[in-house]
């Protein structure tokens, strides 16, 4: 295992764009002087005159990219996680949500593993709040594979799409020549028949991991990866609830209103099964190495197979 | 149109507004009458649009950023022909496609939804971008209020256009000088907007709002200018036209009863009969 390939999916968005470019000619990026660390400088530097630098305010990028959209242009808006959807709350709500105009949101540097910059810079709170806006498609890509993905089929779809990306270089784990990425299509990365381990973004490693560990228990686990939480695979879901009665749900953000929030959501109504929430537990975050910060708060293998343990 | 021809239209749109706002039992006439003037110079006379086609891509756009003056820009569209007349009394009801704020998906000749105040600049902004981004020469008006700029993000949408030479983009601020607590100035003082402008990059055009030879004069301007966007600080009076309402904070967002519905129906009609006799003239 020492030779996998790690990226952070920041770095597969910028390129993503720049290998979309041709496909999709008004496609066109905006920043909010943030184009070297959300990587859509690379996208700059190929496409100048596509490139929209909004200087440092995100409200104002959010509304020209309402404009540009109602003109046919297919913007991107790109900034951290904590603006993007934050600081952007009621802009992106008010002029992209209510028109559903047709602009995708590139959030980078989501959750704790922005890692030395600290609590003000690591949003764990982006999914609860761009899934409560009606129309929003949210997607919360595991790796390399799936943010390039990703990005080319939110450019393929009409309507806001939120894109969550981070900031850390995670291992690429979807390099299978099965894997195809459909918006709202959970993916089965491993059945199995005692508990059921949903987990979205840059846990759905740590969740195989924990899985492996369960293995050595005798505990056989089926690991799904969640990459859109809206719409989410309800089926998908609610199919793993009934064939293991035991749901844990992994997600680098906070266990109120992410990934976890709406699984409940489906089971509760649909098919009532206990849900053990793994993710940030209504806590800011705090500066230190992005490994550290995924140890310290439970998020890696060893911390998610001991919070199974904890409540099989 | 001639002067007298926009004044009548411009009556006509005031009586929508007043006539909305009393079946919706509820909205903002003040700010809407306030603006009446500048909403019939622009969709009679400024901007090239088509009525019977609201989405024909070259048009020009209008963003109403202080979008609860909806009732004013519903009166100006159909009196224009998007919609009849007579929809104007559907307002704020349930089913209407006119909204209590401007939805651009269910009203046609919405070019973007509003009513979030500040959020309607940057859209325009993006919309006037566009054009320059598609070398296309239509142009991009948007209508703010005086305290609407008291929002933060109009400066951002400013910095930007200035920044950015969107010299097909003219800001126009209706400075009737009231807001819902009162005098711009006692609640937080927007003084001086022309300068505050021009410190960003802007050409700054005072007109009176309610002259249509400054109001012909300032767009003419606006559209010889190269190299940077326009702003035309129009001076108002908030209810301009319903004696009752002028000047008055209490008007901002409040429907006239069925009795002061008939005074303000009374004192428009008067004013289109001063202008019918100034015709005959």
């Amino acid at each position: 295992m020492a030779d996998v390939k790690k990226i952070a999916t920041r770095e597969s968005y910028g390129n993503a764009l720049v290998a979309c470019a041709e496909d999709f000619p008004e496609l066109v990026v905006l920043d909010a002087d943030l184009a070297g660390a959300t990587k859509t400088g690379t996208f700059k530097k190929a496409y100048p005159d596509r490139h929209i630098d909004c200087g440092i305010a995100e409200c104002n990028m959010t509304g020209i990219a309402a404009g540009l959209a109602t003109c046919g242009k297919i913007p991107f808006i790109s900034s951290f996680a904590m603006f993007a959807a934050g600081r952007n709350f009621e802009q992106v709500r008010n002029s992209i949500g209510y028109p559903h105009l047709n602009v995708k949101i590139g959030a980078t540097h989501a959750g704790i593993t922005v890692g030395e910059d600290g609590a003000t810079h690591q949003c764990n709170e982006d999914i609860a709040l761009m899934r409560t806006i009606p129309g929003m498609t949210v997607i919360v890509p595991s790796d390399d594979i799936e943010a390039k993905a990703a990005v080319r089929a939110a450019l393929e779809m009409d309507g806001p799409v939120y894109l969550r990306f981070g900031r850390a270089a995670v291992p690429v784990i979807n390099d299978n020549a099965d894997y195809k990425f459909e918006i709202g299509k959970g993916v089965v990365l491993k059945e199995g028949a005692d508990v059921s381990i949903i987990a979205t973004g840059i846990c759905v490693e740590g969740a195989m991991g924990a899985a492996e560990m369960l293995k050595a228990d005798g505990i056989d686990a089926e690991v799904i990866n969640i990459h859109t939480i809206k719409p989410l695979d309800e089926e998908l879901v609610v199919a793993t609830a009934k064939k293991t009665r035991k749901v844990f749900t992994v997600e680098e953000h906070s266990v109120i209103g992410g990934l976890g929030s709406a699984v409940c959501d489906v089971l509760s109504e649909k098919d009532p099964t206990k849900v053990t929430k793994i993710g940030v537990y209504d806590r800011f975050g705090e500066s230190g190495p992005a490994a550290a910060l995924v140890e310290k708060y439970g998020l890696d293998s060893k911390g998610i197979y001991a919070k199974i343990k904890e409540n099989m | 149109m001639t002067n007298l021809e926009l004044q009548k239209t411009a009556n006509e749109v005031r009586k929508g507004i007043v006539t909305s706002v009393h079946s919706a039992k509820a909205g903002h006439p003040g700010g809407s009458l306030s603006a009446a003037d500048m909403f019939t110079y622009l969709y009679f006379e400024e901007m090239n649009i088509d009525p019977k086609n609201p989405k024909w891509e070259d048009r020009d756009r209008f963003v109403l950023s202080k979008g609860h003056t909806a009732p004013g820009l519903y009166s100006a569209l159909a009196n224009r022909g998007y919609f009849p007349v007579e929809d104007l009394k559907t307002l704020r009801k349930l089913g209407s496609y006119l909204q209590g704020h401007p939805c651009m998906q269910e009203t046609p000749g919405v070019d973007m939804s509003s009513g979030s105040l500040g959020q309607g600049i940057s859209a325009a902004v993006g919309m006037a971008l566009a054009a320059k981004l598609d070398k296309k020469d239509f142009r991009v008006y948007t209508l703010l209020g005086d305290g609407e700029i008291q929002e933060g993000q109009v400066w951002e949408a400013s910095m930007f256009a200035g920044a950015n030479k969107l010299d097909n983009l003219v800001v126009i601020v209706d400075n009737n000088g009231l807001q819902i607590d009162g005098r711009v100035e006692d609640v937080c003082s927007v003084y001086p907007i022309d300068a505050k402008f021009e410190a960003f990059n802007f050409q700054a055009i005072n007109i009176d709002g309610h002259n249509f030879d400054e109001i012909r004069a300032a767009f003419k301007k606006a559209k010889e200018t190269k190299g940077k966007p326009t702003a035309i600080i129009m001076h108002t009076v908030k209810g301009k036209g319903v004696s009752f309402m002028e000047d008055n904070a209490g008007w901002h967002g409040k429907a006239p009863n069925d009795e002061e519905y008939a005074t303000a129906m009374a004192d428009l009609d008067k004013i289109a009969a001063e202008l019918e006799k100034a015709g005959e003239v």
